[in-house]
């Protein structure tokens, strides 16, 4: 239990509800409060529990196919007289356009400053589309000499490849990707069955505390920043394993 | 693979929007209604649903407008068939875990396996299951979780807090169960 009158706050404070002024302001009373801590720490503990374990069910292949086949658009085109298409259907195509305008209008313009939320989802997406077959690799190697060089001529910069075969997490490859309107390198590691995408671009962070982990449709995304990159590692692997990696690259 | 069959003027949007959430979908179904096939069937009546409603979908957060609609399916189909189910909602007896030192609950959470963390979450009354799946596994923000279960923000907190304690002991209480189990062999 939480300290008395810092329940709700210490909630807001764990799921990352507070804006900055009061999460400043909890954590100084943190410091100064063992009950609110220990509190914290439980919550943590059966955060990374559920993490651990995997509990997220995908949807299986099967059923993917069956909703793509059940969509009345998806169907091949029927020869349906224009005035007896249902009204329905016309309205979710003038929907989906209107849509489709509305999100390309307000996503676009949001230059560099995108806000982490939007970069996650981005980012989750991006490791979804990479998981299906053929998308994983532009460059299939285990030799980091080989991935290195590769991206030499497609980047503007130079991202850090280390193979950590030895260390449990083999390199399989690298692959160019786009996250938040920039060319960023994808490295791609093996954990047994897990494959993990590790994105990096080049940016500077003035305050080096990055919002560190996130979960986003089930996959666990870790951020950090070392020598003027940012890293964020994808990967339905568990965090604590996510966070080894990310130390071992930070060597 | 995506969009190269499509004619023009057919449901692109849909397909760009909804679609990419069937992940979302059908765990949602999934921790709701519990069997599989069940759950498949959830999230194509949702997806049918969501097409036939699509035009009045404004914009805003695709996935909790996806998983709202898998929600009041599944609810629906549970106040069909388990309808003692959905009226367990609120089981206000909070027991107190009978655990005295500090750091000791943390240090029994932490030894949890996935078998007894499936299991506590199971047994979770369904209203709470719903909220730690959407905070927890889908790592939806309050706002998000208010959308997909049409409440206000303040009962998601409620809500979310009587369900993680709720978890929290019945945690301990697999976890006490299965060492005295062991005892006795």
């Amino acid at each position: 239990m939480a300290c008395e009158n810092k329940e709700l706050l210490l909630r807001a404070y764990f799921d990352g509800e507070l804006d900055v002024v009061r999460s400043i302001e909890f954590e100084e009373h943190l410091k100064t409060c063992p009950q609110c801590g220990r509190e914290l720490h439980e919550q943590q503990v059966m955060r990374d529990s559920l993490q651990a374990a995997n509990l997220y069910e995908r949807a299986p292949e099967a059923l993917r196919a069956k909703v793509r086949a059940a969509i009345p658009g998806e169907a091949p085109p029927q020869p349906i007289p224009i005035g007896r298409r249902p009204v329905l259907e016309w309205l979710a195509v003038a929907a989906a356009i209107l849509i489709a305008v509305f999100l390309g209008a307000k996503v676009l313009p949001s230059t560099g400053g995108k806000t982490q939320n939007l970069m996650a989802e981005e980012i989750a997406a991006s490791h979804i589309r990479s998981m299906q077959a053929g998308h994983l690799l532009d460059v299939e190697s285990t030799d980091q000499h080989t991935v290195k060089p590769w991206f030499a001529g497609k980047l503007d910069f130079a991202p850090p490849v280390v193979d950590l075969a030895t260390q449990g997490f083999p390199l399989v490859g690298g692959r160019l990707d786009y996250i938040d309107h920039r060319n960023v390198a994808a490295l791609v590691y093996q954990r047994q069955k897990h494959f993990i995408n590790v994105f990096i671009w080049p940016e500077e962070v003035k305050d080096a505390k990055l919002p560190e982990m996130q979960t986003m449709q089930g996959y666990n995304l870790l951020f950090w920043s070392h020598g003027g990159m940012v890293f964020c590692a994808a990967s339905d692997l568990n965090v604590t394993e996510l966070r080894q990696l990310a130390e071992l690259l930070e060597r | 693979m995506r969009d190269e069959n499509r004619a023009p003027g057919q449901a692109g949007g849909f397909e760009e929007v909804v679609l990419p959430h069937l992940d979302a979908a059908y765990n949602l179904a999934r921790w709701l209604v519990g069997k599989p096939q069940d759950a498949e069937d959830m999230v194509q009546e949702a997806y049918l649903r969501a097409f036939k409603f699509f035009g009045g979908y404004q914009g805003g957060d695709a996935r909790s407008w996806v998983l709202k609609i898998v929600r009041n399916t599944s609810y629906s189909f549970l106040e069909k068939i388990r309808p003692a189910e959905l009226a367990e909602e609120f089981d206000e007896e909070v027991h107190q875990a009978v655990v005295e030192q500090p750091g000791a609950e943390a240090a029994l959470l932490q030894s949890a396996d996935r078998r007894m963390l499936r299991e506590a979450l199971d047994e979770l009354p369904v209203h709470f299951r719903e909220v730690i799946v959407l905070r927890e596994l889908e790592g939806m923000t309050y706002k998000e979780i208010a959308e997909v279960k049409g409440v206000p923000i303040g009962t998601v907190m409620s809500s979310l807090a009587r369900a993680r304690t709720q978890l929290r002991e019945r945690l301990i209480r697999l976890r006490a169960e299965e060492e005295q189990g062991g005892l006795r062999k």
